[in-house]
């Protein structure tokens, strides 16, 4: 992970134009991360809600992320949408290694992310078994607000060149909820 | 109104057809497995049947391995369902096989449409038709072993074709970590048969 004090960004007043110093990595996660070419990897009815997300309604093209790319070789992010299964795997796999680096990878919905109520022989549990994953977005299906926020969020990791997966946060959860929830899993988890 | 093919089921097959039953306008019969292909093929041809429409072709495994030896008698049904455009009526027939290689023959003589219902019967519960032209896995890949409908088939047992990343898999973000299905994020080893 890198060290995020080393990405300051500072600006220094000088004269009529002034001039900025910055790390390059940072530089280039700036410029990489508003112009995101996806792969989309539609298998399931999350689809659905990936395409709204795509038309003119919720407009990602806002962010820079309009252009899908049905090649891989041409794409940044890969977006797994829908359950994987076990058949389809060496597919995915295949595919995440065709793309050039560099390469970010979304699990969009429940399934692809830890496979859903799919708990069976046929489904692959979650897609971070097989490929890293960077984003992940809950949701059955997850809206597309909810979409935007997992696009911004990798935009921000991205930014700073961050490579921890990270889920994208209930934003309805009311203040408080997460220190609630944890003393709830402190009770449960214990025997 | 289809109580129609029972009759005449039970008039051409007499003891070969076992059981008739009718609830809500199901008719169902049950027949001899070494009758299966000459029921199909009477419900197919006969005028006043005339079941030329194929619905489906499934299978139930009846055992219960906690109670029952999976070697028990009758433990796959294998049921097609019928339907005549001409008298808009229906019909399901069922035969019953056992073993753990069971055998039955094909009804794609008789509905060409079958042939990939057998083969997914064929992938799910092992049930092997003969005379189908093209018995492989349908479903599932060529790698898998055992036949995942079976009841004697762990419910936990997945055997991916891609060999999962190296880590930890816990459950992130606002689910709990003991929320969901234990194949998918447990950090314990599954306990469950």
């Amino acid at each position: 992970m890198a060290d995020l004090s080393k990405l300051e960004t500072r600006t220094i007043g000088g004269g009529e134009s002034g001039f900025v110093t910055t790390k390059f990595e940072a530089l280039l996660g700036w410029a990489r991360k508003y112009s995101l070419f996806q792969y989309p990897f539609a298998t399931a009815c999350c689809g659905m809600e990936f395409f709204s997300t795509a038309s003119p309604r919720y407009d990602i093209a806002r962010f820079g992320a309009e252009a899908p790319r049905f090649s891989p070789r041409q794409s940044d992010v890969l977006w797994v949408v829908g359950t994987i299964s076990q058949r389809q795997a060496p597919v995915l796999r295949r595919v995440y290694e065709q793309m050039t680096e560099p390469k970010w990878v979304i699990a969009f919905g429940t399934c692809a992310s830890c496979g859903g109520f799919y708990d069976n022989y046929a489904t692959v549990p979650g897609i971070d078994k097989i490929i890293p994953v960077d984003v992940f977005i809950p949701g059955c299906p997850p809206r597309p607000e909810a979409v935007l926020d997992g696009l911004m969020l990798l935009q921000d990791k991205i930014g700073r060149c961050d490579r921890t997966p990270e889920t994208v946060k209930n934003t309805l959860l009311p203040e408080g909820a997460d220190e609630a929830l944890e003393k709830l899993y402190q009770i449960r988890m214990k025997p | 109104m289809s109580k129609l093919i029972l009759e005449r089921l039970k008039a051409q097959f007499g003891a070969d057809v076992l059981e008739v039953s009718s609830f809500r306008g199901d008719d169902v019969a049950l027949v001899k497995p070494a009758r299966w292909v000459d029921v199909a093929r009477f419900v197919h041809d006969d005028p006043r049947c005339a079941c030329t429409y194929f619905v489906d072709l499934s299978a139930v495994d009846l055992c219960d391995p906690r109670f029952q030896d999976l070697d028990m008698d009758d433990r796959f049904e294998v049921y097609v369902i019928a339907y005549s455009v001409e008298h808009k009526h229906r019909v399901r027939i069922k035969t019953r096989v056992s073993g753990d290689e069971p055998r039955l023959a094909s009804v794609i003589p008789v509905w060409s449409g079958a042939n990939w219902m057998e083969r997914e019967v064929f992938d799910m519960y092992g049930v092997h038709f003969e005379g189908h032209p093209d018995q492989r896995r349908i479903l599932t890949y060529d790698e898998f072993k055992g036949h995942p409908l079976r009841k004697d088939y762990p419910a936990n047992r997945a055997q991916p074709l891609v060999e999962y990343r190296e880590g930890t898999f816990n459950k992130l973000g606002p689910f709990l970590q003991d929320e969901g299905m234990p194949l998918n994020r447990s950090a314990a080893p599954d306990e469950r048969n």
